[in-house]
């Protein structure tokens, strides 16, 4: 099985994961819910590290470093910004 | 193979870094657990960075640390100057800045592998075929999630106001995403000029930034959430195809399970309006009524806050129930101020939560919890509304197509088929609202014109603080 299939099925069985994982969430949590896997979808990180690795400011470069400060201020800010609406949530009687 | 290779390490480790992610959300779709659900999966994706580092190697680090510095300190300013009332805002600002990231690696991807060797080749035969389409479709994904997400935060925020109906708007749509998706692929499979390719690749780019602007324009209102959800999902679908184009499974992985989840949210917001998607995404719903006949009021009783804080004294069991005028006038801390009043004299006092209410998915539960109103008090709609024929008074503040008894009295009407917080039904209503204007769906609300109704007109926050005095005098 070449690397592309090998992809191909985890992209398809991480779609079912997605479903299963969702599919029962009290409606309370649907904003930190998104605002959690919002902050998931800036994994884009890891592929804007591997671009950005000389340190001649080519085009590509620069393009990279826009991908990996937005990508940045995605997984930070979105966690962080989860943890702040949590803290108000639950756990506190 | 001979010995272990440092890439089967980091493969190992990016299996932890994706249990993370799948452990903790399914930890944050739990009420009690759903805070360490969050720090895990922020711990998969500092893993996800550390492993990322590992493979790399030994490079110049210096755009590397910069860019990470520079997001981070980005990232932390906006969410502690951000307040509580901007979350919708925040969400949707976050979720561009994903979809653009998604289609500048895929950019960045290109140009450094194509159109700076100008190797003469088309970027099928240099990256693959199956990396070069996907890097179309992640730019055609990431650009039009980028401006969607712009244009919806900028409409939460009110600084764009209305739903413009767009001319041909299907037509256009469907021009302008499939033909930047054949700039795109003329682009990638058919120019060897690099030149050629590159301005190709910029007009997909501009192509569906345009798409995402024609996609939000015409929504708004009470669509906010159902819009919100799904450039959430394509945000996580252009990681995913950004991953395939690097040919990284951890992206692929993980968009994927985003994309899916989007989609679910997405569906659960059109089902708790009664409406398919496709309704949604056509737009222009509502809102031009304005001085239409039908919005005419005849025997409105309106009330003050006195006689309200009289009604309230005597009642056993109240239900607030919510809306985004809530939000709007920051009434939520006068709302537990009063829920608290209330408690003390022993009265029962539970907030009836519609899934629509407000701008985005959960919208009001982040707002209640804000303030401090204990999750116990916070009910959904299912479960409050076999209650409401025993009880006896309903606050509704700011709230107006999500009580419309239209819902089911004109099963044809712009609502009809909506589910609804069914408050006519308790023995006496207090609507707390500033006029008789309508709500997004631009239809007349009969509940104001009840007998049992009494419409208390002002701003929710002012009307809340005087019946929170009235109460603890």
């Amino acid at each position: 099985m070449g690397p592309m299939l090998v992809s191909l099925y985890v992209f398809v069985l991480a779609g079912f994961l997605g479903f299963e994982l969702i599919r029962k969430v009290p409606p309370t949590l649907h904003t930190p819910l998104m605002s959690g896997a919002n902050a998931m979808s800036g994994i884009t990180i890891a592929g804007a590290l591997t671009l950005v690795v000389v340190a001649e400011p080519r085009v590509s470069v620069l393009i990279g470093v826009v991908a990996l400060v937005l990508a940045t201020i995605n997984v930070v800010g979105g966690f962080l910004v989860t943890d702040r609406m949590l803290s108000t949530f639950g756990g506190r009687r | 193979m001979t010995g272990i290779e440092i890439t089967d390490v980091t493969a190992v480790l990016a299996l932890g870094s994706i249990a993370l992610f799948v452990l903790g959300l399914k930890r944050l779709a739990k009420v009690r657990t759903s805070r360490s659900g969050n720090a895990l999966m922020a711990a998969g994706m500092l893993l996800a960075v550390v492993i990322t580092l590992i493979e790399v190697g030994r490079v110049d680090y210096r755009w590397i640390a910069g860019g990470l510095a520079v997001g981070t300190a980005i990232g932390i300013v906006i969410v502690v100057r951000a307040r509580a009332t901007k979350m919708p805002q925040i969400v949707a600002r976050f979720n561009g800045f994903g979809g653009a990231a998604s289609a500048l690696v895929a950019m960045s991807l290109f140009w450094g592998a194509v159109v700076e060797p100008a190797s003469a080749a088309t970027t099928a035969t240099v990256l693959g075929g199956t990396s070069a389409a996907t890097m179309v479709l992640s730019v055609l994904i990431g650009s039009s999630t980028f401006s969607g997400s712009v244009l919806a935060e900028l409409k939460l925020s009110g600084r764009i106001d209305g739903a413009p109906r767009i001319p041909v708007r299907a037509a256009l749509m469907g021009l302008l995403l499939v033909g930047g998706a054949a700039l795109g692929v003329v682009g990638a499979f058919a120019v060897t000029d690099t030149t050629l390719a590159a301005g190709l690749v910029v007009g997909l780019l501009v192509a569906a930034a345009l798409a995402g602007i024609v996609l939000v324009l015409p929504i708004g209102g009470a669509d906010m959430p159902v819009v919100i959800s799904l450039l959430n999902s394509l945000s996580g679908l252009a990681a995913a195809a950004t991953g395939f184009a690097l040919a990284n499974n951890l992206l692929i992985m993980a968009g994927t399970i985003v994309g899916a989840a989007g989609l679910i949210l997405t569906q659960i917001m059109c089902k708790a309006m009664n409406r398919s998607l496709v309704n949604v995404m056509v737009g222009g719903y509502g809102g031009d009524g304005g001085g239409d006949a039908d919005t005419e009021y005849t025997g409105v009783v309106s009330g003050d806050a006195e006689e309200a804080a009289m009604v309230l004294e005597a009642a056993e069991s109240v239900v607030i129930v919510p809306g985004y005028g809530l939000a709007v006038a920051r009434a939520q801390h006068a709302a537990h101020e009063v829920a608290k009043a209330l408690a003390e004299q022993g009265t029962r006092v539970r907030f009836g939560i519609h899934p629509v209410a407000g701008r985005m998915p959960g919208h009001m539960n982040v707002v209640l919890a804000e303030a401090e109103v204990p999750y116990e008090q916070l009910a959904e709609m299912d479960e409050i509304n076999p209650d409401l024929s025993q009880t006896d008074v309903v606050i509704v503040v700011g709230a107006n197509d999500v009580v419309n008894p239209a819902a089911s009295s004109d099963p044809t009407g712009p609502i009809g088929g909506m589910p609804i917080i069914e408050v006519e039904r308790a023995r006496r209503v207090f609507v707390i609202k500033r006029s008789l204007s309508p709500g997004y769906a631009g239809i007349k609300n009969e509940l104001f014109e009840r007998d049992n109704t009494v419409m208390l007109f002002g701003d929710a926050k002012e009307v809340l603080d005087s019946l929170a005095t009235e109460l603890s005098a």
